[in-house]
């Protein structure tokens, strides 16, 4: 095929939802042997756009060329017709089905369903580009970068030359991330034209050889990556200068607030979650925790809140005045009540904490309904903690009465965050807080973070980014399957001794 | 000493339409529907041959042609299942209704329309005893392989069934190869794990669910049919048909969505259905009423072993009795 003509030219394309213009007037040309970054911040659009190309919306302006062509397309069939193939931000795969069962669904191949043919196909594609996919493996058994090898291979079986990854690297570690940035070339030397949305800034630098910034739904430029760096691209994106440094203050007087020796949990089917974790964390400092996801995060972070029954070990709650007292066996209640918060923000962002049909206030109220003093509650107060939230968070909603589930994810990010800090706490238990938000809104919630943090606050602060992690954290403990591999200072470790400590105990290759 | 002779044939008689109903069952669940309304539909699917073998019957005046004597039944009750399904289907897939409201609703509905009818009939033939015998078709439908007397308690055991009986051992191994082997039972499977895999793959949701349960209530529907004129002997009377709608719904749990092993399943159900007449207890009715209580325990039983197990493979279709919306979130 030509080179010179771009694999695919959207021209002027328009999609408006409702009252709400989510894209106008973009441009953007993907060739063949490259790879384009879609950057901009949450909600500027860069899914609705790459969603156009792949048939799940239809534009309602503009004109999208394939080879120089017009085209129309107008399902996802008709997308993977012209080549394309998009690997969603969620999984689409049936956890029951092993890999090539996947991979063949919807097929409409001639003849009998053969998974032993499929597989040889799958096992090729696999040795053409690098990628380790065993076709009889149960997705349930996968991995999330294993999940999202075999959404690639997907792809790739349906004959896609056209990719587009939505957001790859948010659920991989840092070797992982390498990993899929290495198939990613090759797949680009074989020829493909490749799209990567992302709002990293040096995974743009890494990866790709354009960059285009696109900003609240308008195109803002296309520029050639080496031309260009961080900040200029962050200008663009945001529209105006920003400081890229996260503050970390010194800590404060840092003591101990909660101390935790040997603790151990397992979950309800009797699996090992945390084995033999200690360590404490003192008030005014951030403590970072670091780990592949799901490796004991969510289970330290409940046990120390007081949701998850555990099988020993002592947590320690050290009072201002030095008294101690163990909250293992304690009511969530009277955790809550020590001032101990926990706000976990799950990859569905819902799950927890926030009633997705309930409104901002009644969301407020879930925290302290059982304050009033009569049979009726207070809604007041929730209310007006409701506006302040809005308004200081900068939160994005029609007005408090809106259910939560109407909201973007990072509003309903910024509403949670932002209950739990209200409430004032000494120990702010804090789990991706920042998942899937843009920049903007991240560095709002790394400053409130901070406030906190110079309070007087414990925090501890579960992350995905390690570099975030580095920036912010006073220290870091590393979490690989549910032991302690190691804890390190914030201001002197880097990122790949952090990503071996992830994958192995110790970090020992 | 136990009459095994007597008894295994009885409880495979027994096994029919609760293999019907489990068939039907497994293929609406496996696309993800929760039909509750099987009992319902098997109601249905009885009383519709009955009305159509009852008008045929009358119309000849008791010389009927065998073919036909099957036919008109068989495609009354395949129609009246059918549109069961249809109305399942539109409440639930089209109007996103709340499956198990909907198949409550149905099961209700399906008694309350058999039993109306069932009533009419008894009506019009003027009869002494509450129920509508129909012994001519009854005797198409349950007429036996010809070789089966000459074999002793081997044609006994095995061949002594009307043709339904075999249909329902074919329907469910071709159901479960369909399931298991082929692109279509792919994407059935898909559709009740994950609606929205399924949807980005390009398989259209709603062709598919509706394809399913209507099917589904179309097999079910002849376990009905298979009940009045073949277990029964052409007997319909006013609820006669019992729980066994029920029983075939517990028996999808217990065969773990698995049509091939719902045939023996479905014999060991009917058998333990029936134990009760065959064990000496005498007079005491309260023993009788535990040994009934069998097919039950043993579903319990197995909820637990398989709760316990915890495999993936064994549990229920992930979106069971989810109504997909593309646009949800």
């Amino acid at each position: 095929m030509n080179k010179d003509i771009p694999a695919v030219q959207m021209r002027d394309i328009r999609k408006v939802f409702g009252k709400v213009v989510a894209n106008d007037g973009v441009n953007l040309d993907i060739y063949r042997g490259e790879i384009l970054s879609l950057l901009g911040e949450n909600g500027s659009g860069k899914t609705t756009l790459m969603n156009m190309l792949s048939g799940i919306y239809y534009p309602d302006g503009g004109q999208i060329y394939i080879d120089g062509e017009p085209v129309l397309i107008k399902s996802p069939k008709e997308a993977f017709d012209h080549g394309i193939g998009m690997i969603h931000q969620h999984f689409k795969l049936v956890d029951v089905f092993t890999a090539a069962e996947n991979i063949v669904l919807g097929l409409k191949e001639e003849g009998k369903l053969d998974l032993k043919k499929a597989a040889a196909k799958i096992n090729q594609i696999c040795s053409t580009y690098g990628f380790d996919v065993d076709p009889n493996q149960k997705v349930y058994n996968m991995s999330v970068s294993q999940k999202q090898t075999v959404e690639i291979v997907k792809v790739l079986y349906r004959g896609a030359d056209i990719l587009i990854l939505d957001e790859p690297t948010a659920v991989l570690t840092p070797q992982e991330t390498e990993k899929l940035f290495k198939v990613m070339r090759n797949m680009k030397y074989d020829g493909k034209a490749i799209v990567i949305i992302t709002h990293k800034l040096h995974e743009v630098e890494e990866i790709s050889d354009k960059v285009a910034i696109l900003r609240k739904g308008q195109f803002i430029g296309q520029l050639i990556t080496k031309e260009t760096n961080a900040q200029e691209m962050t200008n663009m994106m945001v529209g105006h200068e920003v400081a890229l440094n996260i503050e970390r203050p010194e800590p404060v007087d840092p003591r101990p607030r909660v101390r935790i020796e040997g603790l151990t949990v397992r979950s309800s089917d009797g699996v090992l979650k945390l084995d033999d974790v200690s360590f404490y964390v003192c008030q005014g400092e951030i403590l970072g925790i670091a780990g592949i996801s799901g490796c004991g995060q969510k289970e330290l972070l409940e046990a120390i809140a007081g949701l998850q029954p555990i099988e020993s070990g002592t947590i320690e709650y050290i009072e201002d005045d030095g008294s101690k007292e163990n909250l293992v066996g304690k009511d969530p209640l009277e955790i809550a009540a020590k001032g101990v918060s926990l706000s976990f923000v799950p990859e569905d962002r819902l799950g927890m904490g926030l009633v997705g049909s309930m409104d901002l206030t009644d969301n407020m109220m879930l925290r302290s309904f059982r304050k009033g003093r009569s049979v009726f509650t207070d809604r007041k107060t929730p209310r007006k903690l409701a506006e302040k939230v809005v308004e200081e968070l900068e939160v994005s909603t029609a007005g408090i009465n809106t259910p939560v589930s109407k909201l973007s994810g990072g509003n309903v990010q910024k509403v949670l965050v932002g209950r739990e800090i209200a409430s004032s706490p000494t120990v702010l238990l804090s789990a991706y807080a920042v998942r899937g938000l843009d920049i903007n809104s991240s560095y709002t919630i790394y400053d409130l973070i901070n406030k906190q943090k110079e309070n007087g606050v414990a925090v501890v602060y579960v992350g995905e980014d390690l570099d975030v992690l580095l920036e912010l954290c006073d220290r870091i403990l590393v979490l690989c399957d549910g032991q302690v591999s190691g804890i390190v200072d914030g201001r002197e470790a880097d990122k790949n001794s952090i990503g071996m400590m992830m994958t192995r105990l110790g970090g020992d290759a | 000493m136990f009459d095994l002779v007597s008894f295994i044939p009885r409880a495979i008689a027994q096994s029919i339409p609760l293999l019907l109903g489990c068939t039907g069952e497994t293929l609406s669940e496996k696309a993800g529907s929760l039909n509750l309304g099987i009992p319902g539909v098997m109601y249905v699917g009885a009383i519709s041959g009955v009305i159509g073998s009852f008008i045929y019957e009358q119309s000849c005046g008791g010389n009927v042609n065998p073919f036909i004597a099957i036919m008109i039944p068989l495609l009354a009750c395949l129609i009246g299942s059918l549109l069961m399904g249809l109305l399942f289907c539109f409440l639930t897939v089209t109007l996103r209704a709340n499956q198990n409201v909907t198949g409550l609703a149905m099961t209700t509905f399906g008694v309350g329309f058999g039993n109306f009818f069932g009533g009419s009939l008894i009506k019009l033939t003027g009869s002494e005893v509450p129920s509508i015998s129909l012994s001519a078709t009854s005797h198409c439908f349950s007429k036996a392989l010809p070789f089966a007397n000459d074999m002793g308690w081997i044609g006994k055991i095995f061949f002594s069934y009307g043709f339904l009986a075999y249909a329902a051992i074919i329907i469910a191994i071709v159901t479960a190869y369909v399931l298991k082997r082929t692109r279509v039972g792919l994407q059935i499977r898909a559709i009740g794990e994950n609606p929205a895999t399924a949807d980005a793959a390009g398989i259209n949701i709603t062709k598919y669910k509706y394809f399913s349960v209507c099917i589904g209530c179309m097999i079910a529907g002849l376990g009905g049919l298979y009940y009045v004129m073949d277990y029964a002997s052409g007997v319909w009377s006013n609820d006669a048909f019992g729980d066994r709608g029920w029983l075939a719904i517990a028996l999808v749990i217990f065969t773990i969505w698995r049509p091939n092993i719902a045939i023996f399943a479905s014999m060991l159900f009917g058998g333990l259905y029936i134990l009760y007449l065959y064990v000496p207890t005498g007079g005491n009715m309260a023993v009788k009423e535990l040994y009934k209580m069998l097919p039950y325990v043993v579903t319990i039983i197995v909820l637990i072993v398989t709760g316990m197990r915890n495999k993936k493979e064994n549990q229920p279709p992930e979106s069971l009795g989810l109504p997909y919306f593309r646009e949800d979130r």
